[in-house]
């Protein structure tokens, strides 16, 4: 056991012991920041309190009965006492105790669960849409869209490994926030414990929770339900910010979105060079999870595209797997996700990155005709 | 006691070479294969366990892959409980149920034979399930024991095997159940009434009652699956119409109620264990009877609780909380009835009565944290968590898997004829104890502190508990050597063991085990014992 360990092991229980906060060991839920998750807070310290002094009593009076009744003392067992007063009407005694708990905890629940369920008009609504690896925002009111995705440049001595993106959301404090959850292809499960409780991400389904954000900041946390190879590598970041800043950073992202579509419906010729430095950041930020960035993949799960029939084989049918997917497999259709430029690239990126050095250039056009 | 003279009067002959075990229809045979099967897989499911913890110990992938590492972590959980804890349970409900009822044999001794062997073919279905991924059988089982689709629709072929592991086990366990309940329906020796019944056999004809009723529900669900997979039905599918969340229910109203056929089992044991370390018969015998049932029909009625987040209506939610919460009435009346077993008691600590002790102290433990879980909007919070693994552990180790070891102890020289070595197994008590609660402990902590479970992969925010849970496991791993070591030593030899090993095992409703040699004959009762 190292130094560190024998030390941890001294502060776990001192946190134990004390309640004490320690920075490093973090071991509660951390300082709620809505509504909703303050009750919820209040609601655990409560059913945490209640559970402790239980298990005081109880371990008490093991104690005791370990202590007293021992035949090395000598002590005589007493036959008769499953006779006597008490063993006639434990039966009555015991359970009525324990439903007197039950209840007060289950009144106490259902007030805060009514909270948790309340659906009155939101201000703004944020659709969220868990796919294998990556989750995207829809802004439903501004009609943005983000797809966020794990920061893979975070070593895992960084305290921010696996606890980073490369496009947090965006939010404004003080703002009534619907959260709609749903999924492209398995379960998963959005959670930022400091501001979102858990609501299943089902395909299929839709699922709604709320928050306001009462402080600005950055919130994290990441995919709760098991969503396959890259459930850990699913991190959520949120930036709080002022409704002025949100305001700002609303309009930025409209602009960038118009010039992106303009960029893409300009019907400009490309060079093999752009769509290649262009489809390298796309292939980044939508396809490593499964494919890696030395385009290996993974043996049996993800196919290798370094080499791969389609990606140096036939044009038509490489827009083809990407435009349409693979049904039944973890290979999404994402002609409906990127557009005819975003497609584009990645797919002339693919098909000259890793030695396919096939020297082709995919144009926007040829992915209009081939959708 | 006329012992000595009965161990070496083996009139009643045994069929020799390996046919004796491979076509046996005696119960104490089957009961031995069954228990000697449930120690393997308990090796197997432990070595699973260590390779994640081994994973755990730091940030970054180390020794497997994720998928690899999601395949450890489902045939982990399924190892333990179909292979290890319900076998176990099993294997001792063959060698002592006819014993302690006054009956010759199992009811349906071939039917008791076919059980038994289905179980290595289902073992053996498992591991190819863990095989063929690397021979190019497509993606692992990476779902978890709960084989959620659509993820479980992805897989490759791997799932289809882990389906088959399934259904045999599940026509191995319903037969089984049917064979127990039948052998204490109608094989209980003259005299031995309803409540004279020792609570280990209420609480085997309990868990053969609920197994009946939920193994068939899993068979049909991952059927269903099976379906999804290769005939183009959708039952989970909800592109073609289905529903993925129909399955979460199937799979609960198995899973919930299946909880209690590990935990019941044990709480069988406790009842025999506690009164004879006390000296004095079980505190409120007949309502606990009752609570037992209380809680097996309850707990068939509660199983959404584990899906509180898929988006039940709030009136279904909130029907799931109350019923939930209402569970700490049966169990909790267990305890106590366990604790005023104790009081006024004449206590000595033998092996088997410290796990009593400390299983009582534990899985109360296991039952507070569960109130916390029950509660919906808090649940909202600790779901997916390591929060989770850490209650049901405490519930099912405990609960579960150390009462099978309490009644090892117990029984072992009736089994044997020998006294297991008692300083050995209090140092395997004090290691495996202390080593459970350092690995489980903390992962409350990390739970709240934000990382869900079933990953892979972990921030550095989360490596410090992570790393005391780690240490706590092997140890609590290699004090399974001890643990084997122990029995091995006891069945080669050692203090020969009277009929009656323990002098308070004739208190209260204690079974008829006691009346006969130890180890017993071949063949149990040739003629039923009359209870007075
Ligand atoms: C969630 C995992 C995942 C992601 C993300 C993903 N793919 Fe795939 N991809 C797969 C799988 C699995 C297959 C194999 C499908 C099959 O079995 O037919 C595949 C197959 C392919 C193929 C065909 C390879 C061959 O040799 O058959 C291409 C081309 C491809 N993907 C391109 C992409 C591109 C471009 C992206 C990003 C825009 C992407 N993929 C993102 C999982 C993924
Ligand atoms: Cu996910």
């Amino acid at each position: 056991m190292s130094k560190r360990s024998l030390g941890g092991l001294a502060a776990a229980a001192m946190v134990v012991l004390s309640g004490r906060v320690l920075a490093a060991w973090e071991h509660n839920l951390p300082e709620p920041v809505s509504p909703a998750t303050k009750e919820i807070f209040n609601l655990h310290m409560l059913t945490a309190t209640i559970a402790l002094v239980i298990m005081v009593i109880v371990t008490a009076i093991i104690v005791y009965a370990l202590w007293k009744f021992r035949k090395s003392k000598g002590y005589e067992a007493d036959q008769n006492f499953h006779k006597g007063w008490f063993g006639t009407w434990a039966w009555v005694l015991v359970p009525v105790v324990v439903l007197g708990i039950d209840m007060s905890v289950a009144g106490k629940a259902s007030k805060v669960f009514d909270l948790v369920e309340d659906t009155s008009t939101p201000d703004m609504t944020l659709k969220v849409i868990g796919s294998q690896w990556k989750w995207t925002y829809e802004y439903m009111d501004e009609g943005i869209r983000l797809v966020s995705s794990l920061n893979r440049d975070r070593k895992t001595n960084d305290p921010l490994y696996l606890h980073d993106v490369d496009n947090p959301v965006v939010l404004p404090v003080n703002t009534r926030i619907r959260l709609l959850h749903t999924a492209t292809d398995v379960l998963h499960a959005w959670w930022v414990p400091a501001l979102a409780y858990k609501k299943d991400a089902i395909p299929g389904y839709i699922n709604e929770t709320w928050t306001i954000i009462e402080k600005e900041g950055t919130y994290r946390g990441q995919c709760a339900e098991i969503c396959g190879g890259g459930h850990a590598f699913m991190p959520i970041v949120i930036k709080a910010v002022s409704k002025q800043k949100y305001a700002a950073w609303v309009k930025e992202k409209k602009l960038a979105a118009a010039a992106a579509l303009a960029e893409a419906s300009s019907g400009k010729v490309w060079t093999r060079d752009e769509l290649f430095s262009k489809g390298e950041a796309i292939y980044k930020a939508n396809c490593v999870a499964c494919h890696q960035a030395n385009g290996q993949g993974v043996p049996n799960v993800f196919p290798a595209l370094a080499g791969s029939k389609v990606a140096t084989g036939d044009i038509k049918v490489h827009l083809d797997t990407v435009i349409h997917g693979r049904p039944g497999t973890p290979m999404a259709a994402w002609g409906g996700q990127l557009n005819d430029l975003d497609i584009a690239s990645v797919v002339t990126y693919e098909r000259n990155a890793w030695g396919n050095d096939t020297g082709d250039a995919v144009q926007p056009g040829d992915v209009k005709a081939a959708r | 006691m006329s012992t000595e003279a009965i161990h070496d009067d083996h009139h009643d002959h045994k069929p020799s070479g390996i046919g004796r075990w491979l076509f046996s229809t005696n119960h104490k045979d089957i009961g031995t294969m069954y228990l000697i099967f449930a120690l393997v897989m308990l090796f197997l499911g432990g070595a699973s366990a260590m390779m994640l913890r081994a994973e755990l110990w730091e940030p970054g992938l180390q020794i497997v892959d994720p998928d690899t590492y999601n395949n450890l972590l489902t045939n982990h959980a399924l190892i333990m409980v179909f292979g290890a804890v319900m076998p176990a349970a099993a294997g001792m409900a063959n060698w002592m149920l006819p014993m302690m009822i006054g009956a010759p044999d199992m009811a349906l001794p071939r039917l008791n034979n076919l059980s038994f062997w289905l179980l290595p073919f289902a073992a053996l279905m498992l591991i190819l399930s863990f095989v063929v991924p690397h021979f190019g059988g497509g993606v692992p089982i990476n779902t978890g024991w709960t084989l959620y689709p659509p993820l479980s629709l992805q897989a490759g072929i791997g799932m289809d095997f882990g389906i088959f592991t399934l259904h045999i086990l599940g026509i191995s366990s319903i037969m089984a159940s049917i064979n127990i309940v039948t052998t204490i329906v109608n094989m209980r020796a003259p005299g031995m009434t309803w409540f004279k019944l020792p609570l280990f056999a209420w609480a085997w004809l309990l868990t053969g009652l609920l197994l009946i009723m939920i193994m068939p529900v899993l068979a049909g669900g991952v059927t269903m699956l099976l379906f999804d997979r290769h005939f183009g039905t959708s039952f989970f599918d909800a592109a073609g119409g289905g529903d993925p969340v129909l399955f979460q229910h199937l799979f609960w109203f198995f899973g919930h109620p299946e909880v209690y056929v590990l935990l019941l089992p044990s709480i069988g044991i406790l009842g025999m264990v506690v009164p004879t370390f006390s000296r004095k018969p079980l505190f409120a015998y007949k309502p606990l009877v009752y609570s037992m049932f209380f809680l097996t029909a309850l707990g068939m009625v509660v199983w959404a609780h584990h899906q509180y987040t898929v988006g039940m209506s709030k009136e279904v939610t909130t029907y799931f909380m109350i019923g939930t919460i209402l569970i700490s009435i049966p169990v909790g009346y267990m305890l106590f009835s366990f604790i005023f077993t104790m009081w006024r008691g004449s206590m000595t600590f033998e092996t088997p009565m410290l796990f009593a002790v400390a299983i009582v102290l534990m899985f109360s433990f296991a039952g507070v944290t569960g109130i916390m879980l029950a509660v919906v909007p808090a649940d909202l919070q600790y779901h997916d968590t390591y929060f989770v693994v850490a209650h049901f552990h405490y519930a099912l180790i405990p609960g579960a898997l150390f009462g099978i070891y309490a009644g090892v102890f117990y029984w072992l020289p009736k089994w044997t004829g020998h006294m297991y070595d008692e300083r050995l197994g209090k140092i395997f008590f004090w290691w495996t104890t202390i080593a459970f609660n350092l690995t489980f402990f903390v992962q409350h902590f990390v739970g709240l502190a934000g990382m869900p479970r079933r990953i892979s992969d972990y921030s550095p925010v989360f490596t410090d508990f992570n790393q005391i849970s780690s240490i706590g496991a092997f140890a609590f791993g290699a004090s399974h050597f001890l643990f084997v070591w122990i029995i091995i030593k006891a069945v080669r030899g050692g203090k020969r063991a009277g009929d009656k090993p323990w002098d308070g095992a004739q208190v209260g409703n204690a079974g008829l085990e006691w009346a006969l040699p130890s180890p017993p004959p071949f063949h149990s009762f040739t003629t039923p014992p009359v209870v007075k």
